[in-house]
């Protein structure tokens, strides 16, 4: 049976991890190499890397740290934050990333979805998504979450799907910094209304009931958070121990 | 140049497989040249991809019949993915498309469920195997190999239905999984197929 994932974020700026609280005062988490190999052997299922800087040195950074990351640490690698274009995806793979996440870039051109997929297979197109609640529906945000588009999450789920992506990366941005549990209600809605896997994000804090209930309630195929990992308020063995208790389907080391 | 080659079929990521060759300290040759294949001492498939573009972009190279003579000559050969999937004779991904036909037997899509099935998910081997083990290994595929001939299966796994994880047969081991995305434990297969061979 397919295991339920466990994906500590690393955001990277300027080669270094910090985790935002609703996605404004940074903090200065760590290095992301040594931070990737401590997941990787306390059991983390993948990790992703957003990478925060928004200047083209940044983005060689970036890739100078997927680069170092892949030869240590043998899970599979997302990156995503300012991934513009095909030979932004191309080049990211090539320095030893699985999967590209594109989030802005996706709804400003969806055809880039297709574009990807094609070229390199949706297994390896993610497509990032920030909800936030109005009146009742969920929109799509861009620009890290400053932007709020006519897009109701519901269908554009449905438009990256029928283009092409391989997997949601889905961040509630209502729940995100509050470390008062994922949003179930949003992920559910989603991952019900998609044939496409389903990461979670956002709002994960120290109980770590958040996990089993956003796998059992909420239908996500994997659970992503951050701060909980890199400051040790979860470690990621026990909470995989405390899932498999549960029993929730777990990757056991 | 002889010794271990990894096949550069101008796709995928190969990257994650020579990591790992690079971190277990061996040497190996990338390369896509029929010379290099014919001279091989062990030959690396790794692959992610479409099924009809591999097949187009083999036979447009001209390495489809070096590659499946070398295999059915007894060179030691590890597939990946894509890899197990071409060693057959066609694909529901590529209707019309001749694999390698090294078996009998085909490739079908999941019908049930998400996909692709993206994650670990748990082999359970069987006695026809010599380097795999009941562990957790990480899938990216939407479809999945029915050899006619269930003798050369060597481990399944589920999702939603029992599929075929590896085969095994005689110089021929191939993987639906990612060995090289599968932590330690598919660090050790990577050892124990090279230390076999």
């Amino acid at each position: 049976m397919l295991a339920k994932r466990i994906i500590p974020c690393l955001d990277v700026k300027d080669g270094q991890t910090v985790k935002g609280v609703n996605f404004l005062n940074l903090r200065h988490a760590g290095d992301p190499v040594s931070l990737s190999a401590r997941y990787s052997e306390e059991g983390a299922d993948e990790i992703v890397f957003l990478d925060i800087t928004a200047t083209n040195e940044g983005r060689d950074t970036m890739r100078n740290v997927v680069e170092k990351v892949a030869k240590q640490v043998f899970i599979p690698l997302t990156v995503g934050g300012g991934i513009r274009t095909l030979d932004d995806i191309r080049k990211i793979l090539l320095s030893g990333a699985d999967k590209a996440s594109l989030n802005t870039a996706a709804v400003i051109n969806p055809e880039i979805i297709k574009k990807a997929s094609q070229a390199y297979g949706s297994q390896c197109i993610v497509i990032a998504i920030d909800a936030k609640k109005e009146n009742n529906e969920w929109f799509v945000y861009i620009n890290a979450g400053t932007k709020k588009t006519e897009w109701k999450v519901l269908d554009w789920v449905k438009e990256v799907e029928k283009l092409g992506a391989g997997e949601i990366l889905l961040t509630s941005m209502d729940a995100d910094g509050t470390q008062n549990g994922f949003d179930i209600e949003l992920t559910r809605a989603v991952s019900l209304n998609t044939n496409l896997p389903v990461i979670a994000s956002g709002g994960a804090g120290p109980c770590m009931e958040h996990f089993s209930e956003v796998f059992e309630q909420g239908a996500a195929d994997a659970a992503l958070a951050a701060s909980i990992f890199h400051f040790d308020t979860v470690k990621i063995n026990d909470l995989k121990n405390f899932l498999y208790n549960k029993g929730v389907p777990t990757r056991l080391k | 140049m002889s010794g271990l080659i990894v096949l550069d079929y101008g796709g995928g990521n190969l990257k994650s497989v020579t990591n790992i060759l690079d971190k277990l300290g061996y040497t190996y040759n990338l390369t896509a040249k029929k010379e290099d294949i014919l001279e091989a001492d062990k030959i690396i498939l790794p692959g992610q991809g479409h099924f009809g573009q591999f097949m187009k972009s083999l036979n447009s190279k001209g390495l489809t019949e070096a590659l499946t003579h070398k295999i059915n000559s007894g060179t030691p050969f590890l597939g990946i993915c894509l890899g197990i999937q071409v060693l057959f004779e066609e694909s529901e991904e590529a209707p019309g498309i001749k694999g390698l036909c090294i078996f009998p037997g085909k490739v079908v899509k999941f019908t049930e469920g998400k996909v692709p099935q993206i994650g670990w998910n748990e082999l359970k081997i069987t006695t026809n195997n010599t380097v795999l083990t009941n562990d957790y290994v990480y899938f990216v595929n939407s479809y999945h190999v029915v050899p006619e001939n269930k003798e050369i299966i060597s481990a399944y796994s589920d999702y939603y239905m029992g599929f075929v994880a590896s085969i095994e047969y005689k110089n021929i081991f191939a993987f639906q999984f990612h060995p090289e995305k599968s932590g330690e434990v598919g660090f050790e297969f990577f050892r124990r197929w090279i230390e076999k061979n």
